[in-house]
C-alpha cells in the first residue's frame, strides 16, 4: 500500500482532524460555534474551510495541480486576510495538515515504511504554504485598494460635479490620510463645497456623506 | 533540542516543528483589554465638529494615544448620564435588567460570525454596559462583583465600549432571535450616547451631524451646490432618454415634499437613483419638490444620540411645514425609515399639519403612513405599478440578473418586504433570491451601517459583510446573478466594496434605476443607452420598442397602460 493510497483511505478523518486544528485557531467561543453550526450561510466561515480543506488534501493526494489548489486556497485565506490574525498565523493552517496527518495515520507511516512518500507529501504542503503566502499579499493588497477605490469613487464623483475636471486619484489624501484627526492634510485639489468655517472642505466631509 | 533534517526520518516523527501555539490566550472577557488594530476601528470626531453642535469636550484625539483627554470626572459623567437614561428610557432599564444569556442571540451577529470576536456576540456586546450596571446600579453587583458579573468602570472599559460599539451596525438582527426581544441595537445606542458625553465620537457619524445641522445635508452641499447637482443629472438623463425633466425647487405649495439620502447626489450608483427619481416623477406629472433646506433623506443622529435624532429631523418637519406640503415622499433609504417611523412622533411631535398620504394616480391611501406622513418611494412604486400606471419594458433589463438586498432599517425595522420585490419582478426577467435565512427578516447587514461606512475600519467592514457576501456569491455561482440591487443609500456604497471581496463581479443598483431603465417614457428617443450611460446590450441591433410592448402585454401579471398620460 502506498502512502497516497492509506491518506486516500483516511481521507475523512484526517481532514475533520485538520479542520478542527484550523477551527481551533479561533477564540474558545467562537470557535465552538464555528464547529457546531452546519448551515453554509449562517457560517460562511466553516463551510468555505470544510470545503477548502477537503479539496486541497484531495487535490494532493491525487497529484497537486497549482491552479486548484490556489482556488481552493483563496477561499480559506481570503476570510482569515481580514480576521485578527498576524499574517504567519492567517497562513500557519496549511501547516496544521502535517500534523493532521502525523496523528491519524499513527505508526502506519513508520511500520510500513513510508518516510520517504511522507517526504514528498510534506513538500507539497510546503508549497502550499509558499501559494498562501502569496495569495495572503494579495487579499491584503486588494483590502487597501478596496480603501481607495472607496475614496475614489465619493470623491472623484464630486469633482467632476464641481469642478468639471476629471479628478486625478494621485492628488486625494488616500487611506493613510487622516490617522491621526489632528494634522490631517487639507488637500487643495478638493473641491471647497460651503463657505468658510472649514466643516465640508476636506476629505472626510466628502466621504462622510456617503449617505 | 536539536531537530533532525527534513531527509531523516527522525523529522518525520517530530512534532516539535508544529508546536506553534495557535490557540489564543484565554483570558477572561471583562480582563482582555482592547486591541486598537488598525483597520478595525474608526477615527475620532474633530474637535471642529462637535463645537458646532455644541457638544462637550471638543479636542483632536486619536484612538491609538494612552490618553484619551476626558474630562477629570469622566467616570462621575458617565455613571449620572447612566441614571438618568435608566430613568428616561424604560426600554433600557428592562434590556440590562432581563437578559437570562441563553445565547440564542450570540451566533447572529454579523460581525461574530464574520471575524470571530467574541465580544461581537450581541449577548456580550450588552454586557459591556450590563457589567457596568450591575455593579453600580443593582444590590448584587455591588455586593458580589465578579461573581454577579459586575466590574468597575475604568478607562479601559470607556477604551473598550468605544471599540465595540462602533463595531455594532444596529441592525437589530439579533432582536429577531431573542425570546424577550431584547434590541442591542438600542444597547448601543445607549453605550453611545454614554461615549458622546465624553466627547467620545467618530468622525464619519459626526461630521456629517454638523454638516447637515448646518447645511441641511450630510454631504455639506450648499444650496447653490445642490442644484447644480441636479442639474448635471437634468443633463444626463436627457442624453439617455431625450427627454428633458424639471427641478421643482422650495417650491410652496406643492403636494409632496420628496428627501432622499445625500448619497443619492454623489457616486454612481446614486446619482442613477437619484435621477430616477427624477424621471418617474416627471413622467406621471407629479406635482412635488426639493428643498434646499431639508436637503437631507437620513439622519445620522440615529448613529450619534437621540438628541441628534431631534435636531436634524426637526428640518425635515419644519420644512414640510413652511412649504405647506400635504405629505412626505422618502427615497431609497433605509434608516429614514427608522427615524420617521419609530422616532419622528415622540422626537418632533407627530406632524399632524400633514395629510394621511394618498396616492394623487391612484387613490390609495397609505394606511401604514397615517401617523408619520412620509411613504417610501418603493411603496409608492409599487402601487403605481400595481395600477397600470406605468408602461415598462423589462426586456430592456435583460442583461440583468438581479438578486436583492433587504435592507436592515426597511425590512427587519419596518416590514417594507413585498413592494420591492414586486417592483423589481415587475421591471426585470431575472430576479433571484438569496437564501431564506439571509434575506427578509433574517437578512444580513452590509456591514458599514450606522456610522461605520468609512474606509479606515474596512477590514471590520469585510469581516461584517462576509455573510451577506457569501450569500451573494451562492447565487452569482447559482443562478449566474450579476446585480445586487439595495434601496438604501449605505448599502449602494458599502455593498460595493462587499461584493468587490467577497463576489467580485456583481454590481450594485438601486431598485428605481431599473425602474427608469424599463419605464417608456412620453416621446422618449430610441432608448439605446442605459442611466450610466452605458450601451443597452442588445438595443443597438434592432428597434425592439413597439415589439416590446406587445410582447409585454400578453405577459401574465406585467401592468402597462395604453396611451399618453398616466396622470388622473
Ligand atoms: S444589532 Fe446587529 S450589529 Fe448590533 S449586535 Fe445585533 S446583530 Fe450585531
Ligand atoms: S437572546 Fe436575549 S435573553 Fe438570550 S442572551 Fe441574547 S439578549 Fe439575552
Amino acid at each position: 500500500m502506498t502512502l497516497r493510497d492509506l491518506l486516500q483511505e483516511k481521507k475523512t478523518a484526517i481532514v475533520e482532524r485538520w479542520l478542527e486544528d484550523i477551527l481551533a485557531t479561533y477564540a474558545s467561543d467562537a470557535s465552538s460555534f464555528l464547529r457546531r453550526e452546519r448551515d453554509p450561510f449562517a457560517n460562511p466561515v466553516s463551510h468555505a474551510f470544510r470545503v477548502g480543506t477537503r479539496a486541497i488534501f484531495e487535490n494532493i493526494v491525487e497529484g497537486l495541480d497549482a491552479d486548484t489548489v490556489c482556488r481552493h486556497l483563496n477561499e480559506i485565506i481570503k476570510i482569515r486576510a481580514i480576521q485578527d490574525f498576524s499574517p504567519s498565523r492567517a497562513v500557519s493552517f496549511v501547516f496544521l495538515l502535517k500534523k493532521a496527518i502525523r496523528t491519524e495515520l499513527g505508526n502506519d507511516i513508520e511500520d510500513r515504511q513510508l518516510s520517504k512518500e511522507l517526504a514528498e507529501i510534506d513538500t507539497d504542503i510546503d508549497q502550499i504554504a509558499l501559494f498562501a503566502f502569496d495569495i495572503y499579499s494579495r487579499c491584503r493588497e486588494q483590502v487597501y485598494e478596496l480603501r481607495v477605490n472607496e475614496v475614489k469613487r465619493s470623491v472623484s464623483a464630486l469633482m467632476g460635479r464641481f469642478t468639471g475636471n476629471d479628478s486625478d486619484p494621485e492628488s486625494l489624501p488616500g487611506p493613510s490620510g487622516g490617522n491621526k484627526s489632528s494634522g490631517n492634510p487639507k488637500p487643495d485639489s478638493l473641491p471647497r463645497l460651503s463657505d468658510d468655517d472649514g466643516l465640508s472642505g476636506d476629505s472626510s466631509s466628502v466621504r462622510g456623506g456617503k449617505k | 533540542m536539536t531537530m533532525a533534517k527534513f531527509d531523516e526520518p527522525g523529522y518525520y516523527k517530530h512534532e516539535d516543528l508544529l508546536k506553534v501555539d495557535y490557540h489564543p490566550p484565554r483570558t477572561g472577557w471583562m480582563d482582555t483589554p482592547v486591541d486598537f488594530r488598525p483597520g478595525t476601528y474608526i477615527y475620532p470626531g474633530k474637535a471642529k465638529n462637535l463645537k458646532y453642535l455644541d457638544l462637550p469636550n471638543p479636542r483632536n484625539w486619536a484612538v491609538t494615544d494612552e490618553d484619551w483627554k476626558l474630562q477629570e470626572n469622566w467616570k462621575e459623567i458617565v455613571l449620572d448620564g447612566m441614571a438618568e437614561r435608566l430613568r428616561r428610557y424604560r426600554t433600557f432599564r428592562l434590556f440590562m435588567d432581563i437578559c437570562v444569556r441563553c445565547g440564542a442571540c450570540a451566533d447572529k451577529c454579523h460581525f461574530f460570525i464574520g471575524g470571530g470576536d467574541p465580544k461581537n456576540m450581541p449577548v456580550l456586546r450588552a454586557e459591556l454596559l450590563r457589567s457596568i450596571y450591575r455593579k453600580d446600579f443593582t444590590a448584587l453587583g455591588k455586593i458580589l462583583g465578579k461573581i454577579a458579573g459586575a466590574r468597575e468602570l475604568t478607562y479601559d472599559v470607556i477604551k473598550e465600549w468605544f471599540y465595540y460599539f462602533y463595531q455594532c451596525t444596529e441592525c437589530r438582527r439579533c432582536s429577531v432571535f431573542c425570546p424577550y426581544g431584547i434590541d442591542t441595537a438600542e444597547i448601543t445606542m445607549m453605550g453611545r450616547e454614554l461615549l458622546g458625553l465624553l466627547g467620545l465620537y467618530v468622525n464619519w457619524a459626526i461630521e456629517p451631524v454638523a454638516n447637515c445641522f448646518r447645511t441641511g445635508n450630510h454631504l455639506g452641499i450648499p444650496p447653490h451646490g445642490l442644484l447644480d447637482t441636479l442639474e448635471f443629472m437634468v443633463d444626463d438623463i436627457e442624453e439617455a432618454t431625450g427627454i428633458k425633466v424639471d427641478i421643482p425647487m422650495n417650491k410652496k405649495g406643492a403636494e409632496v415634499l420628496f428627501v432622499t439620502p445625500s448619497g443619492d447626489y454623489v457616486a454612481e450608483p446614486g446619482i442613477q437613483t437619484c435621477m430616477s427619481y427624477m424621471i418617474l416623477f416627471n413622467e406621471i406629472g407629479l406635482d412635488y419638490t426639493w428643498s434646499t433646506y431639508a436637503s437631507e433623506g437620513g439622519n445620522f443622529g440615529l448613529f450619534t444620540s437621540h438628541e441628534m435624532i431631534k435636531r436634524l429631523n426637526a428640518k425635515i418637519y419644519a420644512e414640510a411645514k413652511r412649504l405647506g406640503v400635504k405629505w412626505i415622499l422618502g427615497g431609497e433609504c433605509g434608516h429614514m425609515w427608522r427615524t420617521m417611523h419609530q422616532y419622528m412622533n415622540t422626537v418632533n411631535g407627530p406632524p399632524d399639519f400633514l395629510e394621511v398620504p394618498k396616492s394623487p394616480f391612484t387613490g390609495t391611501v397609505f394606511e401604514n403612513a397615517r401617523s408619520a406622513k412620509i411613504v417610501h418611494i418603493m411603496e409608492f412604486t409599487a402601487d403605481l405599478i400595481k395600477h397600470g400606471k406605468l408602461k415598462l419594458d423589462p426586456s430592456r433589463n435583460d442583461h440583468i440578473r438581479v438578486t436583492f438586498h433587504d435592507s436592515c432599517n426597511t425590512a427587519r425595522g419596518m416590514g417594507i418586504l413585498e413592494e420591492p420585490r414586486y417592483v423589481m419582478k415587475s421591471v426585470c426577467n431575472n430576479f433571484f433570491e438569496m437564501p431564506e435565512n439571509t434575506i427578509r427578516e433574517q437578512t444580513f447587514c452590509c456591514g458599514g451601517g450606522a456610522g461605520l461606512g468609512t474606509d479606515e475600519n474596512m477590514e471590520m467592514r469585510l469581516r461584517g459583510g462576509l455573510p451577506r457576501g457569501s450569500a451573494v456569491k451562492y447565487v452569482q455561482e447559482k443562478y449566474g446573478v450579476n446585480q445586487l440591487a439595495a434601496m438604501c443609500a449605505i448599502d449602494r456604497a458599502t455593498l460595493i466594496t462587499v461584493c468587490d471581496y467577497w463576489a467580485p463581479g456583481v454590481k450594485v443598483t438601486g431598485i428605481s434605476e431599473l425602474v427608469a431603465n424599463a419605464m417608456i417614457l412620453k416621446g422618449e428617443k430610441k432608448r439605446t443607452k442605459n442611466l450610466r450611460l452605458e450601451t443597452i446590450p442588445g438595443a443597438e441591433e434592432e428597434d425592439t420598442a413597439q415589439g416590446n410592448i406587445e410582447h409585454l402585454e400578453t405577459i401574465e401579471g406585467m401592468h402597462t397602460t395604453k396611451g399618453g398620460s398616466s396622470n388622473e
